[in-house]
């Protein structure tokens, strides 16, 4: 690409479906009238194709973060780079139309059918009727919604489909980036867990790179790669992998932020199979789980019965233990 | 009073019908005079709806820009609540030295009153649409027209027409008055039976005038439900 003024968007002519890294580089953004900065000089990389979790308490700069990736909101300095190339020469409206979009409130256009909302984008890139109608129902079957629902409005849809429609629209016109700021925030726990499951399984599929905002720090260790804690005013207190972040914070905010419960949180990361040694055996009368259990689980088990070995199957054979000792070394940090 | 000449003074009881003065209503005669009041309900619906369509052409762009300037808002509503509480036989006689007996006149008072109604109802649904539509439409990528034409100006819609159905039943009825100006209108002859003790010309005038008037409505109530099919099924019909 040359350094023309503006540029195509990150998928311009370039863009196969492979995804794009997207690099904050020394970002820092003011509010005018405001002292402190809502994001001080941030600096991280999302490589292509991975889910990074942003996280930290209110006010922490989360969505502002988010937003000046689609230039939603300018940098005071700093820049933004997707796929190597500064969003602030790219022009605003091709930029943000090659990036899903997801808020919590959804905003479905209320006065349009499923069909158009999904299509909502695709139309202004001029594809045709076909096409389109193509991709819908595709976006559909994607989202676990019957085709029928294309005919339908947003208020006869409940609260869990709308925000399973929202993300078929940020999908639409398959963007390599995707920004979700509290996609799933006012859902029920279940149907929540549900969309979570979904998206994640559907990220195998369509392998984006995704900026996810959420405050839950369980959510964000169930669908990141990658989790950035900010602190409050700002600043990038950790970012690193669920595991890292569990096992060894490097402070007492981000400690506190993942919750005194880390080690159990982060021997859910992780199954029996992984941390078994497959020589030993257990002693006759020891309890035994299969090896996809998560050592969380297999940790309740141990307890539950006063054991200290857990053996562990693979296909209906032994395949080798577990002792207590290695996993309460598994979940320490 | 200002009253132009209004044809005969005797009133016109029909060549072929036996109608006696003092009948409730004589259907022989209305059928005799029909081409008359046909062409004053012709003329009815004329100068309403050059009054309507001009209301709309000043109060949507007004609207617009109270809309984007909200510190227009002010003097907009001012204006038209001025138009619309003036009484309409009042505004006719201040304005005959200024724009003289004609349509014009009749016409400016009748949009004068249209544009207090449509201005409110537009600028309140231009400002319903719920801010994550706007957030999302911006985030994904629509620009400002856009967004206007395609999501705004839409989602006021209801509003707008709900606007529309008041001040298209007000101006056929306050169009009833533009006789007291000029020929034109159902008020023609209304304004020529008032006085009469045979009262089946003044029942026909005023017969067609409120049907017009509930015609109009159920076509504006019709046309509300074709171009915002999605407003039912927020009220949870199918
Ligand atoms: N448009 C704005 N103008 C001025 N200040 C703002 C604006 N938007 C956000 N802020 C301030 O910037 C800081 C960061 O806000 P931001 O919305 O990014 O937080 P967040 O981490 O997303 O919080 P939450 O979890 O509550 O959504 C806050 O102190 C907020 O008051
Ligand atoms: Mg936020």
């Amino acid at each position: 690409m040359t350094d023309s003024a503006t540029r195509e968007g990150p998928a311009g002519a370039t863009y196969r479906g492979e995804a794009l890294a997207i690099e904050f580089r020394h970002v820092t953004k003011r509010y005018p009238g405001q002292d402190a900065p809502a994001i001080d000089d941030l600096s991280l990389t999302v490589p292509p194709g991975e889910t990074c979790c942003l996280v930290g308490p209110s006010g922490g700069g989360k969505t502002t973060a988010m937003k000046l990736v689609n230039r939603l909101i300018e940098p005071t300095s700093g820049d933004i780079l997707i796929g190597g190339h500064s969003v602030l020469t790219y022009d605003v409206t091709t930029l943000r139309r090659d990036i899903g979009y997801v808020i919590q409130q959804v905003g479905l256009f209320p006065h349009m059918t499923i069909g158009a909302n999904i299509g909502t984008i695709p139309r202004l890139l001029g594809w045709d009727k076909e096409r389109i109608a193509e991709r819908t129902g595709r976006l559909l079957d994607l989202v676990r919604l019957d085709r029928s629902y294309a005919k339908r409005y947003p208020a006869q849809l409940s609260g869990g489909q709308q925000q399973r429609i929202g993300l078929a629209r940020a999908l639409a016109a398959d963007p390599p980036v995707m920004l979700m700021d509290e996609p799933f925030g006012a859902l029920d726990p279940i149907t929540r867990a549900e969309i979570q499951d979904e998206f994640l399984s559907l990220e195998n599929e369509i392998r984006k790179t995704v900026i996810f905002v959420t405050h839950d720090i369980d959510e964000a260790i169930k669908m990141g790669d990658k989790i950035a804690v900010l602190r409050p005013g700002g600043k990038l207190a950790q970012y690193g992998s669920a595991d890292e972040l569990l096992g060894d914070p490097v402070d007492d905010f981000v400690a506190d932020f993942v919750g005194a419960d880390r080690g159990l949180k982060r021997l859910s990361l992780r199954s029996v199979g992984e941390l078994a040694d497959p020589g030993r055996e257990a002693p006759p009368g020891a309890p035994s789980v299969v090896a996809g259990t998560s050592l969380r689980v297999g940790l309740s088990v141990l307890l539950a019965q006063g054991a200290e070995v857990l053996g562990v199957t693979k296909e209906g054979r032994p395949a080798g233990a577990v002792t207590l000792a290695e996993i309460r070394e598994a979940a320490g940090s | 009073m200002n009253l132009p000449a209004q044809g005969p003074v005797i009133p016109d009881f029909g060549n072929t019908s036996g109608c006696k003065a003092n009948e409730t209503f004589c259907w022989d005669w209305f059928a005799d005079h029909w081409d008359r009041f046909a062409a004053e309900l012709v003329q009815h619906v004329w100068v309403s709806a050059i009054a309507i369509v001009i209301g709309l052409a000043i109060a949507l762009p007004a609207a617009l820009l109270a809309y984007r300037l909200p510190r227009f808002e002010t003097p907009a509503v001012v204006f038209s609540t001025i138009l619309y509480t003036v009484p309409v036989l009042g505004f006719f006689l201040l304005m005959i030295p200024v724009t003289g007996i004609g349509l014009l006149t009749i016409e400016i008072a009748l949009v004068g009153y249209t544009l207090l109604l449509l201005f409110r109802n537009t600028v309140t649904g231009l400002r319903s649409v719920p801010p994550e539509v706007r957030a999302a439409a911006l985030g994904m990528g629509l620009t400002p027209g856009q967004i206007l034409v395609r999501i705004t100006f839409p989602l006021a819609l209801p509003a707008v027409m709900a606007g529309l159905r008041v001040v298209t039943v007000t101006t056929i009825s306050l169009a009833t008055l533009a006789a007291y100006i000029a020929p034109y209108g159902l008020g023609q002859s209304i304004l020529f039976y008032i006085g009469n003790t045979f009262i089946s010309g003044l029942i026909s005038a005023g017969v067609l005038a409120i049907l017009l008037a509930l015609v109009a409505d159920a076509l504006i109530v019709g046309l509300t439900k074709l171009v915002t099919p999605w407003a039912r099924a927020r009220r949870g019909g199918a």
